[in-house]
C-alpha cells in the first residue's frame, strides 16, 4: 500500500483540507441549490405523470367506477323493482371496490417498480435521504388517487341521485353526501398508500400486489368457509373487519349490525397504513438499495 | 476528493470489499482496476450510499455522501447501464433527476446534446441500444455539472467512436479541475485515461500508485535467450556478474535491458545462440501478474476436458448473483 506522493501541508488532516484545499477544484456555474422535500415531490409527480402504467391504471380505474356504477344505476332505475326508502348513493360502491384493484396496483408500482427497472438506484444518489423520496413518492401518489377517486365517485352519485330521483328514493343527507364521495376517496387512497409502503418493503410488484389483492379478499373469503359454530365470532369479525365491508360502511350497508360503523373504516385504515409506512421507512434505511 | 478509510463490505460470509484505504484526488483521472468480481462496484454504490459498509468509512470532501445538501450537482455518478424506467422518454428521465435536485430544466437539453442524443430525446429509454443508454447514464452524470465524477465501466457497450468520445471528456473534465473516478477491468482502457491507478482483487488493494510508476514498475524489459549451449552460457554470463533469472528447460531469461552486452559475450565466447530476443511485458500482463491470486472467475486454456480437471468447489457456483 503505498502512500499519496503529493505534496501536502502536514497541520490540516486530509478532510478538513476541502475550503482552502491545496488541488485547484472545479466550480460551476450552476446555482447549487439546498433540496428539500418539495424538490422531491416535483421530481415525483414528473415520474408518475411520464409513465403509461399511470394512466393505464387509473384509466381502466375510472371506466370500472364510472362504468359499473352508471349500469348499477340504470339496472335498478329500470327495474319494476320498488326504489323507495333506498339510499341512490349505495350503488357506488360496486365500481369502487372493483376499481380498488387499480388504486392497489398503481400504489404497489409507485415503489416496487423502481426495483425491478434498477432506477432506485439513480433515484436514491439523487436524493439520499430514503425517508424523503418515500415521503414524496407518498403525497404525490395519495393526492394522485385521492383526486382521481373523488372525481369518479361524485360523477357516479350524482349520477344516480338524478337517475332514481322520480323512482321514490331517498334524498340523500349532507352527511351521506360527504360520506359516499370525500370519505370514500380519502380511505381508497390511504388503500393504494397500503400498497404503496407494501410494494417498498417487498421489492417486488407482482408479489406486492398479490399481497395486497389477498388482503382485500381473502378475508371474506375465508370467513365464507367458516361453518363451525365455534368459529363465529371469528367469522363475524373477518366479515365485519374485511375490506369490502369496510368500504361499504362509507354508503351505510353494512354487512352487519355490529362492528365498525361510521367513519371507523377511516380511522382503522389510517392507523394500518401508518404501521405500514413506519416499517416500510425503518427497513429502507437500514437495507442496502 | 473521496477518501476511503477501512471501508469494508460483507454479504454473509463473503467478503465483497475488504478493509481498503485509498484516496481519489481532484484534478485527475483515477482508474479502479480489478478483474470480475473484485468489488468495484461494491466500492461506487459505498460511496454514493447505496450500500452501507460493515466497517470503515468513506467521505467526499469530509462528507458522507448522505449529507450532501445538494448531491447531484456535488457529485455524479454512471453506476450501471439502463438503471431507469424503460417507459420513460430520456427527456423525462433526466427531467425527474434535474427536479429533485433543483437544477434548471435548460441543463436537461444541455447534457442531451452533450452526450449526442437531443435527437431521441422524446423517444422511450426501451429501445435504446447498450451504447445509447451508456451516453444516457453518462448525461445524467453530467446533469448537475459537478465536482466529483464516478463512472462504473463506461466503455461498455460503446464502439470505437464513443469510447474515443468518453476518454476525451473524462480528461477534459478532470483537466477542469474535477474529480474523475473510473472503474474498468481493462488495463488496457486504463493505460490510455487514467493518470492514477489503484488496483483491487477480491476486495483487497493491491496497489495505489501514479500510472507512470505503475509503468516503470511492471513494464520491466528482459533478454530472452535460447541456446544448445545451455551450461556453457550459464558460466559465461555468472562470470560477466549477470544473473539468470528464470533458467526455464530450453530459454533463459535475463532481467533489463542487456541483449547487446550478452551477444557480444556470447560472441566472444563462442556460444551458439538460436535467440536473443529483447522483450517487454505488457501492462496488461502486469495487471494479470497483479490479480492472478485474486482472480473470481477463471476460465481455462484449451478445450473442456473430462471432470477429473474440473476446479474444485472453493467457489459455489452462483454464489456471486447477490453481488449485484
Amino acid at each position: 500500500m503505498s502512500t499519496p506522493q503529493h505534496p501536502m501541508p502536514q497541520a490540516a488532516p486530509e478532510w478538513q483540507a476541502a475550503p482552502g484545499s491545496p488541488y485547484p477544484t472545479y466550480t460551476s456555474p450552476i446555482p447549487v441549490v439546498r433540496t428539500t422535500l418539495w424538490h422531491a415531490v416535483g421530481s415525483e409527480w414528473t415520474k408518475i405523470r411520464s409513465v403509461r402504467s399511470t394512466m393505464w391504471t387509473l384509466g381502466v380505474f375510472v371506466l370500472l367506477v364510472v362504468g359499473i356504477g352508471l349500469l348499477a344505476g340504470a339496472v335498478v332505475a329500470n327495474s319494476s323493482a320498488d326504489a323507495s326508502n333506498a339510499n341512490p348513493l349505495e350503488l357506488g360502491f360496486f365500481g369502487l371496490l372493483l376499481g380498488s384493484m387499480c388504486v392497489i396496483t398503481l400504489g404497489v408500482l409507485t415503489t416496487a417498480s423502481e426495483y425491478g427497472t434498477g432506477m432506485i438506484r439513480t433515484t436514491m444518489v439523487a436524493c439520499p435521504n430514503r425517508g424523503r423520496v418515500l415521503a414524496a413518492k407518498a403525497i404525490v401518489f395519495f393526492l394522485v388517487a385521492f383526486v382521481v377517486t373523488l372525481v369518479s365517485a361524485s360523477l357516479v352519485a350524482f349520477a344516480h341521485v338524478a337517475m332514481l330521483e322520480g323512482e321514490g328514493a331517498l334524498e340523500p343527507t349532507g352527511e351521506e353526501w360527504f360520506k359516499a364521495t370525500v370519505g370514500v376517496s380519502l380511505y381508497i387512497a390511504l388503500l393504494g398508500l397500503l400498497s404503496l409502503a407494501i410494494g417498498s418493503v417487498i421489492r417486488h410488484s407482482a408479489g406486492a400486489i398479490t399481497i395486497m389483492i389477498g388482503a382485500v379478499l381473502a378475508p371474506l373469503v375465508i370467513a365464507l368457509f367458516m361453518f363451525s359454530q365455534s368459529l363465529k365470532d371469528v367469522q363475524q369479525a373477518l366479515f365485519e373487519y374485511s375490506i369490502p365491508n369496510q368500504l361499504s360502511i362509507f354508503y351505510a350497508n353494512s354487512l352487519t349490525d355490529s362492528g365498525p360503523s361510521g367513519w371507523d373504516p377511516l380511522w382503522i385504515m389510517l392507523a394500518v397504513t401508518a404501521a405500514a409506512f413506519a416499517g416500510a421507512v425503518a427497513l429502507l434505511q437500514k437495507r442496502d438499495v | 476528493m473521496i477518501e476511503l478509510e477501512g471501508l469494508t463490505k460483507r454479504y454473509g460470509e463473503k467478503v465483497a470489499v475488504n478493509d481498503l484505504t485509498c484516496t481519489v484526488r481532484p484534478g485527475v483521472i483515477t482508474g479502479f482496476l480489478g478483474p470480475n468480481g473484485a468489488g468495484k462496484s461494491t466500492t461506487m454504490r459505498m460511496v454514493l450510499g447505496l450500500d452501507r459498509p460493515t466497517a470503515g468509512d468513506v467521505r467526499i470532501d469530509g462528507r458522507h455522501y448522505d449529507r450532501l445538501k445538494d448531491p447531484l450537482t456535488y457529485v455524479g455518478a454512471l453506476l450501471e447501464a439502463k438503471a431507469w424506467h424503460g417507459g420513460r422518454s430520456a427527456y423525462n428521465h433526466l427531467l425527474c433527476l434535474a427536479q429533485s435536485n433543483g437544477i434548471p430544466a435548460r441543463r436537461v437539453r444541455e447534457v442531451l446534446d452533450t452526450v449526442g442524443l437531443t435527437a431521441v430525446a422524446r423517444k422511450k429509454t426501451k429501445g435504446f441500444s447498450l451504447g445509447m443508454g451508456q451516453r444516457l447514464g453518462i448525461a445524467g452524470a453530467l446533469l448537475g455539472d459537478p465536482r466529483i465524477l464516478m463512472f462504473d465501466e463506461p466503455v461498455n457497450g460503446l464502439d470505437p467512436e464513443g469510447i474515443h468520445w468518453i476518454r476525451n471528456l473524462m480528461k477534459s473534465l478532470a483537466a477542469q479541475g474535477r474529480t474523475v473516478f473510473v472503474s474498468s477491468h481493462l488495463m488496457s482502457e486504463m493505460a490510455l485515461t487514467a493518470d492514477h491507478l489503484i488496483v483491487i482483487g477480491q476486495g483487497r488493494l493491491l496497489a495505489d500508485s501514479s500510472m507512470a510508476d505503475f509503468i516503470a514498475q511492471n513494464s520491466r524489459s528482459r533478454v530472452r535467450i535460447r541456446t544448445p549451449q545451455r551450461e556453457r552460457l550459464l558460466d559465461v554470463l555468472q562470470g560477466a556478474g549477470i544473473t539468470v533469472v528464470d533458467p526455464g528447460a530450453e530459454v533463459l531469461e535475463v532481467d533489463g535491458d542487456k541483449s547487446e552486452a550478452i551477444g557480444e559475450l556470447a560472441a566472444r565466447y563462442r556460444v551458439v545462440l538460436h535467440e536473443l530476443s529483447p522483450q517487454r511485458s505488457s501492462l496488461e500482463e502486469a495487471f494479470m501478474r497483479l490479480t492472478a491470486g485474486s482472480v473470481e472467475y477463471h476460465a481455462h486454456d484449451g478445450p473442456p476436458s473430462g471432470p477429473r480437471e474440473r476446479p474444485g468447489p472453493r467457489q459455489q457456483w452462483g454464489s456471486e448473483w447477490r453481488k449485484g
